[in-house]
């Protein structure tokens, strides 16, 4: 397992999120407020590239007519057919416990911590004054 | 594993059973007079509607299909006699319960109020004439489907009586059945324990095929599972079993073999859009499994018994059959009421176990 530095975290806006390579795998790294997450970029029901999806989020309903949204934009939205998944967890919501894309781990690390850790900078150069998203893999 | 046909289609097997579809039918509008109250009486009277039998059209009296020859009557339309009725059925195949299923006109009239006076005078004469005669006998509250106010009305009314243990809807009337302006019926069905039994058949003020009207009563017939189909895609998906989660439903004469693959259809497409309908929480398999069971005749059986337990497996469970002979239709000659290769402990399950957990107000009177 290796660190990798993928990002500056003002490169991802609150609400967005950025798809990046990680030994050769595409990960979507999404930004719900000041926390960030990775999912693989690949769908489990028929492998569309999931991430590029709509961010939404989640609607219920304890009864018919009694509408909540709830968890606004922490869901994704799979671009062919519309399955949604949690972007905290990769669990779906029509069946959390068997489909599920595969998230990994992201921190939010500062340059100093970076530049004396080891790690993986690959095309972001890291700087002491900066603060970066790592993802784990 | 499966007796052959006639060993457990027969009448043995049947000692004991619970038939959850016969039809008694209402011999003529005459007979409902003195059950009607004064003032629909004298409307009725005016009008001239007791010569008028007010029968649905689709499964008129003559028909072959709708009387199985030996059963047939000396007069009157089948299904009219109560002896005739003990000696075919209840004597001879000795199920401990029938329920009665009146299929009339007043069900799918335009008037409510008229629908509803019927309705009552038909729930007045089935508890009168057939239930207090036979204590085998049990029925399904008719009522005025267009009106679910004063469906409800009618549930409270009747309900008392633990005779009955069923209210009736048919499949296509005016209005899918799961839309909110018919819950009323369904809200005072879950408080009494009563589950709602759909009834094969249409108002007929609108095509029975979406594609229009057919020309022969063999399109009209095939129609109706998919008229079985979109009633229950719009009771799972208007959320009924969500907001009434102890209600139950029948499917009576629907035929089964199209259940599996709708609901695949339903699941899929469930996935996607999910979100439109929020309240479905469940894969609507699961749900449909829970609240839904069907009569078994007229069973659309596969050619082969191996494809009748592929299908078998397709449904699932074990529990959504209930055992059904439909006197006085024509669905099996002799004593053959059920289809041959069911499995033993399965038509054990048909014919008793599970018509008593669906219908919770037999086993108040079980013997
Ligand atoms: S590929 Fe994602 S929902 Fe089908």
């Amino acid at each position: 397992m290796n660190r990798h530095v993928v990002a500056k975290v003002e490169d991802i806006q609150p609400g967005t999120r950025k798809i990046v390579t990680v030994k050769g795998r595409e990960i979507g790294i999404f930004r719900v407020g000041d926390d960030f997450y990775g999912l693989i970029n690949r769908c489990p029901h028929q492998g569309a590239p999931l991430c590029r999806g709509e961010i939404v989020s989640r609607l219920v309903a304890p009864s018919p007519g009694d509408y909540r949204l709830t968890r606004p934009g922490e869901m994704i939205r799979c671009p062919w057919h519309c399955w949604e998944f949690d972007i905290r967890t990769g669990q779906s919501l029509c069946d959390p416990n068997s489909v599920q894309a595969r998230a990994f781990d992201v921190a939010v690390e500062p340059g100093r911590a970076l530049v004396e850790g080891p790690f993986v900078a690959e095309s972001v150069p890291v700087t002491v004054e900066e603060t970066y998203v790592v993802v784990t893999l | 594993m499966a007796h052959s046909q006639g060993d457990h289609g027969g009448r043995d097997c049947l000692a004991g059973a619970i038939d959850c579809d016969i039809h008694p039918a209402v011999p003529s509008t005459r007979v409902l007079l003195p059950y009607l109250d004064d003032y629909w009486r004298e409307h009725i009277l005016r009008r001239g509607l007791e010569r008028e039998n007010l029968e649905t059209s689709s499964y008129p009296a003559n028909a072959p299909i709708n009387c199985r020859p030996d059963w047939r009557l000396p007069s009157g339309p089948p299904g009219s006699s109560l002896a005739a009725l003990q000696s075919h059925l209840l004597d001879r195949l000795r199920p401990s319960f029938a329920i009665c299923n009146v299929i009339h006109g007043a069900q799918v009239m335009l008037s409510e109020d008229l629908s509803a006076a019927l309705c009552r005078a038909i729930n007045n004469w089935i508890r009168a004439e057939w239930l207090d005669q036979d204590p085998r006998l049990r029925a399904s509250i008719v009522v005025p489907p267009h009106s679910a106010e004063l469906a409800a009305e009618e549930i409270e009314r009747c309900a008392p009586d633990r005779r009955f243990v069923q209210v009736l809807l048919l499949a296509m009337t005016e209005l899918p059945l799961g839309r909110r302006q018919n819950w009323p019926i369904y809200r005072a069905a879950e408080a009494h324990g009563l589950p709602i039994g759909i009834h094969a058949g249409s108002s007929f003020r609108h095509p029975p095929s979406a594609l229009g009207w057919p020309s022969y009563y063999l399109e009209d017939y095939v129609s109706q599972s998919q008229g079985f189909a979109a009633a229950l895609n719009s009771l799972v998906s208007e959320g009924v079993f969500v907001k009434f989660p102890a209600l139950k439903v029948v499917l009576i004469e629907s035929g089964v073999t199209w259940l599996p693959a709708s609901l695949w259809r339903l699941d899929k497409t469930w996935r996607g859009v999910r979100s439109e309908v929020p309240w479905l929480e469940q894969l609507p398999t699961e749900t449909v499994r829970k609240h839904v069971r069907l009569t078994l005749q007229p069973f659309d059986a596969p050619p082969t018994e191996k494809q009748l337990q592929t299908l078998l497996e397709q449904l699932g469970s074990d529990r959504m059959l209930l055992f059904s002979s439909d006197y006085p239709h024509w669905h099996f000659d002799g004593d053959d009421a059920l289809p041959a290769g069911l499995p033993a402990d399965l038509v054990r399950k048909i014919c008793v176990d599970n018509p008593l957990e669906t219908y919770p107000r037999l086993k108040e009177t079980m013997r």
